[in-house]
């Protein structure tokens, strides 16, 4: 069974109107809108929104590209984001995200084959309280440990599973 | 609510709310600030909602879901007005008891109260904890103080006072007002805002553009943050204070898209307040135009810096450009453009509103006001602190922070973000403004200040950060570009053990090229991690070049995992947290660590109980 959303151009048609057309200061809140729907940034979803903004399709793509935000490959269901932060990283976040790599046997910023995870990186959330971090399809998870993650992660798959 | 159509309208409405609403009004406010929420402070919410209903006292106490307290270590956190009493780490099922306790009774209910780690000493009230009694809180103190989602109780604590005191005045008059208060921006360079004004405001424009930047990239740094999240009306008071001063349209608030609530909250905001009439055409009738709109960022830490903040506005790569003309003169498509942090802005309406005069006679000569810093790391009262300009990081650290946890020794702290420098133990004393940390080889930054303890390895730190500039830089320049990549290298050595002393000399040169020919501040300071851990623990670094030994058993090259005789009981407890099962032993007897698979993830470290697990 394929977990790749199917490419729906009328939703990304109904998203882009929601933004003035030729305006390119919205550029980079268009792919945000886009994003949140599709999950990801397919090359379809890119060429028209440099159409309606009336930029050139290799503009739309360089500053898509040139943000840490964006993806271009289909994400898996579950998006799985360790901070990166420095609070995090004095309290031990290389640590979770290499368990993170192992569990998932994928490498930060890829998805598993299944595309049921994607493993990510951030580079701070700001919730530096509750560091180390993980956020768990846009929950945050504070004063994770290795083994707690472990855990969730078979937890998480169990369920997908089934 | 209703649009206000004169100042004189806004004022009514001012007067009639402050005086419905006493000061001495009860009233309970839980922190739903980002920290609290992931504790669980909604449901604590829900909770009271309900529970004051079903006993009527909804109509005697006031209940707000309010910005963030900057506790964030001790969430949820409960707050009750007039007393001050404060709980923390407060569950749902706290609640009745509360209710009934402390609502009706009035008596404290101490297991909630705050008990200091190191003095064992319990305290009610917020005002006398140790984390809140050392700090002068201008910005934050209001977001404790309301729903950030009401308009009306940003106007309650004196909201839009600022604004309406600038309106009776002409333009220069506010941009003099803020120059003789000796505001200097709070973003990190500290250029003294009201000189920044003026220059824009000097320039020859049909169309002007005020922005606040709230691209907060600092790893470890959440100021602006909570401020947006908890009091998003006092970004948009200061833009329209600014915009009036300069004769600017149009604002744009440049939103990290990391910060979902902050988005959230800021979208509401600016909403009611074009509902009121704050925003918009004419505005209050005085023929004043103005409307701000959210640009969210996309990721990219360089787009702090305000030419490359520009380039993402306009739609194009967020990549820096070389100044003069610096924006004030010819920014956002051509046009004078003033950029402004959020805490900045979030501070003028309180010197319009005060005055000047009271605005400077916090903090010291060259550094006025007072400065929220993000407490952070290895240290007791993980939080937002504010304080005023020219405390020590002594008091900053072991006051307001109560030092370090589980008796572990201070190292050092970090200030400025990425590109600021670490200080040790024995530059504690210095007084925290702008000038005087550079001159100890850091900065002032945004306000992260991240705590290290002996646990931490200082050339793993150095390390950390020049990854993180290196994977940020946005490839214009060679020296930066592959500069930080050479020296990222470099520095992985001396964590691998492959470095000799050359290498420490080979490090300190190129350090050298990146600042002296690098465009943009990412690429100038980048350096100064690694030239200030080398000044101040030169000492770590020969460690790990002679002796192959990291003395804080952070580089995994350097060290070995193994299991204390005299500790381990046998209980198997790490053999089967094992995930490479490279842990042997019977039940009862001592486990060996096989050195051939151990990936020396730390876990058997972890879960051990009896601590007899050896990094060395």
């Amino acid at each position: 069974m394929s977990r790749t959303p199917k490419l729906d151009k009328k939703l990304i048609s109904s998203i882009l109107q929601q933004h003035k057309a030729g305006d390119a200061s919205a550029l980079v809140n268009v792919l945000h809108d886009l994003q949140a729907h599709l999950r990801y940034l397919p090359q379809e979803a890119l060429e028209m929104a440099a159409d309606h903004l009336g930029v050139s399709y290799a503009q739309m793509y360089g500053v898509a590209t040139f943000y840490e935000g964006f993806h271009f490959k289909p994400r898996g269901e579950h998006v799985v984001t360790i901070c990166m932060g420095t609070a995090c990283h004095v309290r031990g976040a290389p640590r979770l995200l290499e368990q993170a790599e192992r569990d998932l046997n994928v490498e930060s910023g890829g998805t598993t084959k299944d595309l049921m995870f994607s493993l990510e990186q951030v580079n701070c959330v700001g919730a530096c309280a509750l560091g180390p971090l993980a956020i768990v399809d846009g929950t945050y998870k504070g004063s994770m440990t290795p083994a707690k993650l472990s855990n969730l992660l078979k937890k998480m798959h169990k369920k997908g599973k089934k | 609510m209703q649009a206000f159509k004169t100042p004189k309208q806004l004022q009514a409405h001012r007067k009639k709310i402050i005086e419905s609403r006493p000061a001495d009004r009860k009233a309970i406010a839980v922190c739903a600030g980002t920290g609290c929420k992931a504790f669980g402070s909604l449901s604590v919410y829900d909770v009271f909602q309900k529970t004051l209903k079903s006993s009527g006292l909804d109509k005697k106490w006031e209940l707000r879901a309010t910005g963030c307290h900057g506790f964030c270590e001790r969430g949820p956190l409960v707050l009750m007005f007039p007393s001050g009493t404060l709980y923390q780490k407060v569950k749902p099922e706290d609640v009745d008891e509360i209710v009934e306790q402390t609502l009706v009774k009035g008596k404290t209910i101490k297991r909630l109260t705050y008990q200091d780690p190191v003095t064992s000493k319990w305290f009610r009230r917020e005002q006398d904890i140790p984390f809140y009694k050392h700090q002068h809180r201008l910005v934050l103190k209001q977001n404790g103080m309301i729903d950030p989602t009401s308009l009306d109780d940003y106007l309650t604590i004196g909201g839009y006072g600022g604004f309406l005191k600038a309106l009776k005045m002409r333009p220069a008059k506010v941009i003099d007002e803020v120059k003789k208060s000796g505001l200097r921006g709070r973003g990190g360079a500290g250029f003294p805002t009201g000189t920044k004004w003026e220059i824009c405001a000097g320039t020859k424009a049909t169309q002007r553009y005020v922005v606040c930047n709230a691209d907060e990239g600092d790893p470890g740094a959440f100021m602006d943050r909570s401020v947006v999240e908890g009091n998003p009306q006092s970004i948009i008071e200061g833009m329209l204070i600014g915009a009036y001063a300069m004769g600017a349209s149009k604002g744009i608030v440049y939103l990290r898209q990391e910060y979902p609530l902050a988005v959230q909250r800021l979208g509401l905001a600016l909403e009611s307040a074009r509902e009121a009439g704050l925003l918009g055409k004419n505005i209050l009738g005085t023929g004043f135009d103005f409307d701000i709109q959210i640009n969210k960022g996309g990721g990219a830490f360089v787009c702090g810096e305000e030419s490359a903040l520009i380039a993402s506005v306009e739609g194009r790569r967020g990549v820096p450009k070389r100044r003069p003309p610096y924006p004030a003169i010819s920014g956002l498509w051509g046009k004078p453009t003033n950029i402004n942090n959020v805490e900045t802005w979030a501070t003028v309406p309180l010197i319009l509103d005060r005055g000047h005069k009271w605005f400077s006679s916090i903090g010291t000569e060259g550094s006025k006001g007072t400065k929220i810093f993000s407490l952070v790391g290895k240290v007791n009262n993980t939080g937002l602190v504010e304080v005023p300009m020219g405390m020590t990081l002594k008091e900053i650290v072991f006051g307001a922070g109560g030092g370090i946890p589980d008796g572990k020794s201070f190292k050092a702290v970090q200030t400025g973000g990425p590109s600021g420098g670490c200080l040790p133990e024995s530059k504690l004393d210095t007084p925290v403004d702008f000038d005087t940390l550079v001159q100890e080889g850091s900065m002032m930054g945004s306000g992260g200040m991240i705590v290290m303890d002996e646990s931490t390895c200082m050339v793993d730190v150095a390390k950390y950060f020049v990854g993180f500039l290196k994977f940020e830089s946005c490839g214009n320049c060679t020296s930066c570009r592959d500069g930080l990549q050479r020296l990222y290298e470099l520095l992985s050595d001396v964590c691998e053990g492959r470095a000799s002393m050359e290498t420490l000399d080979l490090i300190e040169e190129l350090a050298g090229t990146i600042r002296a020919t690098s465009l943009c501040a990412l690429g100038t300071t980048s350096v100064n991690p690694v030239l200030s851990t080398l000044k101040y623990f030169r000492d770590e670094y020969v460690a790990h070049v002679k002796e192959k030994r990291c003395p804080a058993g952070v580089c995994k090259s350097l060290i070995t995992y193994t299991i204390d005789e005299k500790n381990c009981n046998g209980c198997t407890i790490c053999a089967k947290k094992c995930p490479e099962q490279a842990i042997s032993g019977k039940k009862k007897k001592l486990h060996i660590i096989d050195q051939q698979r151990c990936i020396k993830c730390g876990i058997c470290k972890d879960v051990c109980k009896y601590d007899a697990v050896i990094v060395a």
